[in-house]
């Protein structure tokens, strides 16, 4: 490993720097959410993530009762490059139990 | 300058472009810019039935800010460059 590098946090974009080679929960636009390993990202928010699960949530309203369906739908991509306008927000992944 | 970097190394490889409209398209990248417009060859739609617009279009160019997702070759990802070029890069701005 080389190089000096800063390890003081300053900014929102340092905190993000910390994840690098963990994993990640990113939440994007069209209520999608990612799961994946950080493998890099810049000021716009582009990234890559390794071993990515896509979850596509969708709400369908039935005709007759009105009744909310509330379904999601998975994919998993090994490396995904993601457009960073699409981004919403990059967190740790949350514990669901 | 990081992905474009990324992708101009990526050059010749196949990758999968999703675009914000659903459309999916598969071909090789042939070029990339500073935008991150992507020139794509040779190439087909994923979901062909669903959507049948570009069924004769074989090269195309991809306006940057369409697109969501690019779907990435495996051998195309060499994750320790990656990780420390994003050290070095998120930085002084």
């Amino acid at each position: 490993m080389s190089g000096e590098e800063d390890a003081t946090v300053r900014e929102p974009l340092d905190l993000i720097r910390l994840s690098l080679d963990e994993r990640i929960y990113v939440k994007l636009r069209s209520d999608r959410q990612l799961r994946g390993k950080l493998h890099a990202f810049d000021q716009h928010l582009n990234m890559i993530l390794g071993d990515v699960e896509e979850v596509i949530t969708t709400v369908e309203i039935d005709d007759e009762t009105y009744e909310e369906i509330v379904r999601t739908t998975k994919r998993n991509i090994q490396y995904l490059f993601v457009r960073g306008d699409g981004v919403i927000l990059v967190s740790p992944p949350l514990r669901t139990t | 300058m990081l992905f474009f970097s990324y992708f101009k190394d990526l050059v010749g490889q196949e990758v999968t472009v999703e675009l914000k409209n659903d459309l999916a398209i598969r071909g090789t990248l042939h070029s990339v810019d500073q935008y991150l417009n992507i020139k794509l060859e040779n190439t087909r739609v994923v979901d062909q039935d669903k959507f049948p617009h570009m069924l004769s279009v074989r090269n195309c160019f991809i306006r940057g800010s369409v697109v969501r997702y690019v779907q990435l070759p495996p051998d195309g990802v060499d994750v320790d460059l990656l990780h420390d070029a994003a050290r070095r890069e998120a930085r002084g701005g």
